[in-house]
């Protein structure tokens, strides 16, 4: 089985995060593995262990990214692929990552790609869906549970807390959701044996692409930090009142009503 | 010059953190109470390869360095003192003279369960009248034909309760000038004659297993002899420069744990007003707190540097473990200072810290003995 996962090198939003000039101050953030990708890659490494098969990751990054490729391949994926965009690109969206990742794929006869279903620093979801749209596949979203017989594909999929189970085919995109499964440490033997696994670099010219063709779509126009929490307030006297004044304040304060 | 760690190094701090908030730090408190080290983190451990970091791949180990090493034990002990201390003794004490000196049989036999983490092993040296001074060893080998009959009695051995083995100091002769000839002896725990008791109630570590040992007409193979019988004891004295690292290892990561704590505390904290965190009284104490720390930690990885570069490490070792075990000591106690009446519960931790940390200045050679080693290798 050949076997894709498509990986963000993420800042830990578990770390307090500040803002300097309209951008998120990268300086002394951790960054780690989006852990929806986490997931993604635990999945492929089962599926490459039941099924047999190669797990290749793959990300759009800068070299900077290379250490949590290593971090996949420590866990167990046999390759990785670091499609570097820091000289030809100053900015990118998710039609720019989309594009970029599809390009890669589109010659590699993928028979499943494995994404997280969101990352936790812009959130949009867009790429995996985007890629699967490209390459002309089906997708499914948000997974808890993958199951593959043949052909077949069987998928549960998180529906705003219920579930619901899909049917589809090989070729597949599917987008990882917590509680798919419980992703391993990378043992030392295998963060030993990551050095020497193959991590090819790529640019945009190696994918026949131009600046042009991966333009981002979409303008960041203002990044801003949610308001701190300011005190609470304790509403006194009768109950009936209470209720009345809370009602009130909700509606002509706070306006959620 | 390069102060950076490596890739590989950073995954594994990273790997090992991970894993240590999710299964040693909620264990921490309660190994400390029931003085009862907690096995399954040891499986774990072993499963994720951290029971051979050291060792070559064909001994089973994981063939990383020693700082990789040292990374590991400081997390460990970041998380619980008492399995950071079972765990560096398990590799420095119990695993390293049997790869330093032992035979291939050996190796195969005791080294490879071991940095497979399938087995756990002890060095018995301490005894009633020995320690660092070795040549007080009263615990005695002779040889009757193809075995040696031991006879003795060892005090507070980290891990013996969960050895498979246990490498024992015992007088094997006289040299020429008569004084003793110190050996070591592999002796399987299960040995007739060898009885094992782990009652002791320590002052900290008490997530570490600690055991007396008493050895009565216990026979084992002559070929269980570790290393070179005339060296005798001069050859294991770098195998305690390598534990000696170690320990350095660990009081840099208590010390950690109790800067941490008291950092998020101060900030917390509010008086007069405002966080304790913006007092100078404060300010100062944690300046002076983050600076001993780092530099105990250079010294670590310096010690850690040289032995893996094949350089003399012994004088490096012994700075590293006295600066990083009396400065983490320092670090501890304003870490409970800076707390307050708070710091001199059990449920903030930091009582916890000053306890543990305190056998890091006595353990594997007292700060006293380091200045020793010290004074030595400068010639006095």
């Amino acid at each position: 089985m050949n076997i894709f996962v498509l990986l963000k090198r993420t800042f830990d939003t578990e770390e307090k995060i500040t803002i300097a000039k309209g951008a998120i101050n990268e300086e002394g953030a951790e960054f780690i593995i989006n852990p929806y990708d986490e997931y993604a890659v635990e999945e492929a490494i089962q599926l490459r262990d039941n099924h047999g098969g190669e797990v290749t990751v793959v990300t759009v990054g800068n070299e900077e990214a290379e250490k949590q490729l290593r971090t996949a391949l420590a866990m167990g994926a046999d390759k990785a692929v670091l499609i570097n965009t820091e000289d030809d690109l100053e900015s990118g969206d998710q039609f720019t990552t989309a594009k970029i990742l599809a390009e890669y794929l589109k010659d590699k006869e993928a028979d499943i790609i494995l994404a997280g279903n969101v990352a936790i620093d812009s959130g949009s979801g867009q790429v995996g869906p985007r890629v699967a749209d490209l390459l002309d596949i089906p997708y499914v979203t948000t997974i808890t549970n993958l199951e593959i017989s043949g052909e077949t594909v069987t998928v549960v999929r998180d529906v705003e807390g219920d579930s619901e189970t899909i049917e589809t085919k090989l070729p597949v995109l599917v987008t990882a959701q917590q509680g798919l499964n419980e992703p391993r440490y990378p043992s030392l033997p295998g963060i030993m044996k990551a050095k020497k696994k193959p991590l090819e670099e790529l640019e945009l010219d190696d994918l026949d692409l131009d600046e042009d063709d991966v333009e981002a779509k979409t303008k960041v126009v203002e990044i801003f930090l949610p308001p701190t929490k300011e005190a609470g307030r304790v509403l006194e006297g009768e109950l009936d009142a209470q209720v009345k004044e809370l009602v009130n304040l909700l509606h002509k304060e706070a306006k959620v009503i | 010059m390069n102060f950076e760690l490596t890739n590989e190094q950073q995954m594994l701090k990273e790997m090992v953190q991970d894993f240590a908030d999710k299964e040693i730090v909620p264990y921490a408190r309660e190994v400390d109470e029931t003085s009862k080290m907690r096995y399954e983190t040891f499986e774990k451990l072993g499963e994720l390869g951290l029971l051979g970091i050291p060792f070559p791949e064909k001994y089973g180990g994981a063939g990383g360095d020693t700082i990789s090493y040292c990374i590991a034990v400081e997390e460990i002990g970041k998380a619980c003192g008492g399995t950071g201390l079972s765990y560096a003794a398990n590799t420095s004490l119990g695993a390293s003279p049997i790869y330093y000196f032992g035979t291939e049989e050996q190796k195969q036999e005791w080294l490879v369960p071991m940095a497979k983490g399938k087995t756990m092993g002890a060095f018995g040296l301490t005894e009633p009248n020995a320690g660092s001074d070795a040549g007080g060893t009263r615990t005695r080998a002779i040889l009757d034909g193809d075995e040696w009959v031991i006879n003795g009695e060892k005090c507070w051995i980290t891990n013996a309760g969960y050895s498979r083995q246990i490498i024992v100091t015992a007088v094997t002769g006289k040299r020429e000038d008569g004084r003793n000839i110190v050996s070591a002896i592999i002796v399987p725990s299960d040995t007739p004659g060898v009885t094992i008791s782990c009652n002791y109630d320590k002052m900290g570590v008490r997530g570490s297993n600690t055991c007396e040992i008493i050895l009565e007409n216990v026979r084992v193979p002559r070929a269980n002899l570790l290393g070179d019988e005339k060296k005798g004891f001069s050859q294991f004295l770098f195998t305690l420069d390598g534990g000696r690292i170690s320990i350095a290892a660990l009081s840099v990561g208590i010390a950690q744990a109790a800067l941490d704590k008291a950092l998020q505390f101060a900030k917390e904290r509010q008086q007069f007003g405002q966080s304790i965190s913006k007092f100078q009284a404060i300010q100062f104490k944690l300046a002076d707190m983050a600076m001993e720390l780092e530099l105990a930690r250079n010294q670590v990885y310096k010690a850690a540097w040289l032995k893996d570069q094949g350089k003399p490490f012994g004088k490096e070792a012994a700075f590293a473990k006295l600066f990083a075990s009396e400065a983490g000591f320092r670090i501890c106690n304003q870490a409970i200072q800076i707390h307050g009446g708070s710091g001199y519960m059990k449920e903030y931790d930091v009582e916890r810290y000053l306890r543990d940390i305190k056998l890091m200045e006595i353990g594997e050679g007292t700060s006293e003995i380091q200045r020793l080693v010290i004074a030595r290798h400068l010639g006095c």
